[in-house]
């Protein structure tokens, strides 16, 4: 059991180091999901930034860093967007960070460019919301850097020929269809369905859909679904209809791999085939130290996954662009601190794109295999330093 | 042809067990809505505290599948009396609005209260062997846990329609339900009645949230997000029968799997299209009494 | 409450008496000196405030058919939505931004369709009603996210451009502007609303609320009435949502959802339902409890508002005004049908 810690308003302030008068106080708005069924994204970030800021004291250039939480709550929008409004015009914050869900970093772009606020975005990843706002950066990941590649692969390297794919639909649901789907046709596959799996807010029993494609007899079965509850249930119902036993093999990006929900899986997990950026399992000494520092923080039962490393990194970027700046933050001075920023986070090599805003980070492919009793991912492919392929290629949006 | 035929047993297979699920939670608030004429929204509680009861039981005691199942409905059961005889009592004489109110405040408390001691995520459990990958029914290979949920609700609904046919209780409390003044007057004792007929629907809906932690996951938000799915099933079923509350399960199990399966962009638009046409048309409910 | 009377034949006495519930009190005052006071006293506040005064706009409307008429609903987010809808569409599609008729137009949508499911609907009652009501909500919610061309789906809809309020105030990232825009719409809502409550038309609502079969058998057309107060109420609902929209730019499904619908009706009963000034208190102590509160502990803000809804229903039913009430012994019309 554990007892949820109170989230109180004002949670970090950090001294000022000995003899710097000319310390700022910097305020960063932080709008996470803390309450309903998306909290425990809230909690993996939460914490993914506490870890850096309780390791690494220095490094902010002396300043003070103060950060004030909201809760989005849902991925509706308006909840987050008013959550932003506030923390611009009450508590006049310098920076906004956090977003989990696409809708709600959508909503909130307008008022950062507003506002003149950078907003550094540590988890909605459909493609084009950088394109939102001049003020907006990416620390996470585009659905297009595992979905494109993950097509590609599952045409090349699995052999597949026909695949299908299931989505939640909402924004990031609908970008990462459209991801696979080209990396999968450009390679030469056959897309024969996409199927929308209800909205993302509550989890659906699958069984019907899935029950379609066992009877389409696709080669391959792309899923995506938010990171969470869904990821468990998919692989549930993937193991309870035997379409592993029909030789469909169930691929997609990391999100239905999710560390902390590898154990709760079955073992018709075994096998599956993911393309992402990080798993807690990476078997580099950086990570490694990393995952201890985790562990020793927050308790041995718990792993940091990808939202985790996305608020560690997050937080970097953040400190690089206070130090960069003195601490007198705007916007422009973020942005320009931030692009072409590298980092060596425990998922590997990162970049900020000095073009896109966005980032640049290895795309691995995962395999889930079972060693001592446990479900870990092993890494059997990577595509290096892979830019948004969605922007790269101008698809849609993305210009 | 094949295909077709094929996909017309999965989509009624399916739907038979999401029914059943639907049928066990939603039966019990249908008895308590038709004998006491409380419209109790906390219900899908009593359901998201067994899932949680079993959680526990599981993980914490090591207590196997089939006897939390059942520990987690009589656990629950208990749990409900007090609440019964302190909170719904007082409103039996009240209007509808009051019930909602005061029921909607004890999801809430129990949403906070589960969120506090469990945390947010959803919870999961590991089901027996036998429960896990598919079985061969004869006609057909179907996933184990969902023909183990269709038996589970075949039995109850036997064991239903034997306790209220059968048995003096049942007789009671088909009396009460059909006239409480008459009831009362022959000397039945009808507040004894409501305690009995209120732990037991609870104690069902334990067992359905604690079958659907498997089917549908647990999760602090699961008394909010499946209430509408229960209303549904009672209201279209008709308060207070059995039999209605079973029929009403199949239907909307079957349309809504089948709309699904066959129209996945249309979301759950059958669903809510087909309650308000069968609410219109028969405002009582299938069985209900006009 | 007495037996509600007929138009005519009042004795001197019981003129006076509606004559004197009709007649402004001076403590009728004091929400409009609060809110403007809060203009100068939280000017940081303001994107609260208009969302705070939009929620009273829409909890009003709720008043006047739960409070006045009897009619439980469970789904009257559908028409703050079809509001928001409209406005956004209208500005999104066709581009037209003007705020004032946008606002009216989202009214009108929301009053259309409440005129035609009320028109269905409220031949029902009790627990059919509520589900009918819930259900028609949802599959509103589901036809737009399927609508996605028109309402943008679940990513919601983009892309809407208010003009400035008479072609000379700006919206402003402050929300000063729209805290008096939207405080001018309330007063007028308010204003129409308290004229009905106190015509013959809202007495006679009364009565049907507190026994239909009364007004059935003094030849009252029951529906027809219910019907009307129900057009206004998902007009008054509509015009909520229009200002929703032009507020946030930006609309969501969340807009229809059962969330919404639920905490405007939680709102209305904590402030007291059946007196038009509980939709002002009801729903500041929530939001601005809810903004407070949430900040420190979410499980505590739902808990607690669970806990405020049981002790309300069960030792203040007539939510807090009526808590009031009992305590000063206020009011001569105190009896609340």
């Amino acid at each position: 059991m554990k007892i949820h810690k109170l989230l109180l308003g004002v949670t970090a302030l950090f001294g000022l180091m000995a003899g710097q008068a000319m310390a700022e106080t910097v305020k960063i708005g932080v709008v996470l999901p803390y309450s309903g069924g998306a909290a425990q994204f809230g909690e993996q970030i939460d914490r993914g930034m506490n870890l850096f800021i309780s390791q690494n004291k220095d490094a902010f250039g002396g300043n003070e860093i103060e950060l004030i939480k909201r809760d989005s709550k849902r991925p509706g929008g308006d909840i987050a967007k008013n959550a932003v409004q506030e923390l611009i015009t009450r508590e006049k914050v310098n920076l906004l960070t956090g977003f989990v869900f696409s809708p709600n970093a959508m909503a909130s772009a307008p008022l950062a460019t507003q506002g003149k606020v950078p907003m550094v975005i540590m988890n909605a990843g459909t493609a084009w919301i950088p394109s939102l706002s001049p003020y907006i950066a990416r620390v996470s990941f585009t659905m297009w850097h595992a979905g494109y590649p993950m097509g590609e692969y599952a045409h090349n390297k699995l052999g597949c020929k026909t695949a299908a794919i299931g989505f939640t639909d909402y924004p990031p649901g609908k970008d990462s269809r459209n991801a696979f789907t080209t990396g999968f046709e450009k390679a030469g596959g056959k897309v024969l369905e996409a199927i929308p799996m209800g909205g993302p807010r509550e989890v659906p029993d699958f069984t019907p859909f899935f029950q379609r494609v066992k009877n389409a007899k696709p080669d391959c079965f792309y899923i995506f679904v938010p990171a969470g509850n869904h990821s468990v249930a998919v692989v549930k119902t993937y193991a309870s209809l035997g379409m592993g036993d029909d030789g469909i093999k169930l691929i997609g990006p990391g999100d239905i791999t999710q560390d902390t929900k590898l154990q709760d899986m079955p073992k018709e997990a075994e096998g599956m085939i993911t393309v992402h950026h990080y798993s807690a399992d990476y078997d580099t000494p950086r990570n490694k130290a990393f995952v201890k520092a985790w562990k020793d923080a927050y308790g041995a039962d718990t792993t940091p996954d990808f939202m985790g490393v996305a608020g560690y990194d997050g937080m970097a970027a953040i400190a690089h662009a206070i130090t960069a700046q003195s601490g007198k933050v705007t916007a422009e001075g973020t942005m320009k601190a931030l692009s072409g920023w590298t980092y060596d986070s425990p998922r590997g090599k990162i970049m900020i794109d000095p073009e896109t805003r966005d980032i640049i980070h290895d795309s691995n492919v995962h395999k889930v295999v079972s060693k001592d009793g446990r479900m870990m991912i092993e890494v059997i492919d990577t595509i290096p330093q892979v830019k948004d392929p969605c922007k790269a290629n101008k698809i849609g949006k993305c210009k | 042809m094949e295909q077709f035929a094929k996909a017309a047993i999965s989509i009624l297979f399916d739907g038979v067990a999401y029914a059943m699920l639907l049928f066990i939670i939603s039966v019990g608030l249908s008895i308590t809505m038709g004998l006491m004429g409380f419209a109790n929204l906390a219900h899908g509680a009593f359901a998201m505290l067994g899932g949680y009861v079993m959680v526990s039981l599981m993980l914490k005691a090591g207590v196997p599948f089939l006897l939390a199942l059942v520990l987690a409905a009589i656990i629950v059961a208990l749990i409900s009396v007090p609440f019964e005889r302190y909170l719904y009592r007082r409103l039996y004489k009240a209007g509808e609005l009051d019930q909602v109110l005061l029921s909607i405040g004890l999801v809430f408390m129990a949403t906070a209260t589960i969120t506090f001691f469990f945390g947010p995520s959803t919870v999961s459990i590991s089901v027996p062997e036998f429960l896990k990958g598919q079985v061969n029914l004869g006609f057909g290979i179907f996933p184990a846990y969902r023909t183990f949920t269709i038996a589970v609700g075949l039995v109850m609904i036997v064991a239903l329609w034997y306790g209220f046919e059968r048995t003096i209780t049942g007789a009671k409390i088909r009396a009460a339900v059909d006239n409480r003044r008459m009831a009362q007057s022959i000397g039945i004792d009808v507040d004894r009645l409501f305690v009995i007929t209120f732990a037991f629907g609870s104690g069902l809906a334990a067992l359905g949230g604690g079958l659907a932690i498997e089917i549908l996951g647990m999760s602090p938000t699961f008394a909010l997000t499946y209430l509408v799915f229960f209303l549904i099933v009672v209201a279209v079923g008709g308060l207070g029968s059995i039999r209605g509350a079973f029929v009403a399960a199949l239907v909307l199990g079957i349309i809504d799997t089948a709309g699904k399966y066959l129209w996945p962009d249309g979301g759950a638009f059958f669903i809510y299209a087909v309650t308000i046409g069968i609410l219109l048309i028969k405002p009582e409910g299938l069985f209900g009494k006009a | 409450m007495t037996d509600t009377p007929s138009d005519s034949g009042f004795t001197p006495d019981a003129r006076l008496y509606f004559r004197a519930r009709e007649g402004w009190r001076w403590a009728e005052a004091l929400p409009w000196i609060v809110a403007i006071a809060a203009f100068f006293v939280f000017p940081d506040y303001m994107a609260l405030g208009t969302q705070i005064l939009i929620a009273i706009i829409f909890a009003l409307s709720l008043d006047l058919i739960l409070g006045y008429a009897g009619i439980v609903t469970l789904g009257h987010a559908a028409y703050f939505g079809a509001g928001a809808y409209a406005t956004g569409m209208l500005s999104a599609h066709l581009g037209w931004g003007e705020p004032i008729s946008a606002m009216l137009f989202g009214g009108l949508v929301g009053a259309a369709l409440g005129f035609l499911s009320g028109w269905v609907l409220l031949r029902y009652h009790g627990l059919t009603l509520l589900m009918l009501t819930l259900a028609t909500a949802i599959l509103l919610m589901e036809g737009a996210n399927a609508a996605e061309y028109w309402t943008g789906g679940f990513d919601g809809l983009v892309g809407i451009s208010i003009w400035p309020l008479f072609n000379h105030f700006e919206y402003d990232l402050w929300g000063h502007t729209y805290y008096w825009y939207a405080l001018a719409v309330l007063f007028c809502c308010f204003l129409v609303a308290r004229r009905i409550v106190h015509s013959s038309f809202g007495r006679s609502l009364v009565g049907i609320k507190g026994n239909v079969n009364r007004m059935h058998a003094i030849g009252t057309p029951v529906h027809g009435k219910l019907v009307k107060i129900y057009t206004i109420s998902a007009g008054m609902a509509g015009i909520a949502g229009g200002l929703f929209a032009e507020s946030n730019a930006y609309v969501t499904l969340d807009v229809m959802s059962f969330a919404r619908s639920g905490t405007v009706l939680i709102m209305l009963v904590l402030g007291g339902t059946g007196r038009l000034y509980g939709a002002f208190l009801g729903t500041v102590v929530y939001l601005v409890l809810e903004d407070e509160l949430a900040k420190l502990s979410p499980e505590f803000w739902e808990f607690g508002i669970g806990l405020l809804l049981v002790v309300v229903v069960l030792f203040m039913r007539g939510g807090m005004l009526g808590a009031l009430d009992d305590l000063v012994a206020w009011a001569r019309g105190k009896g609340k049908p």
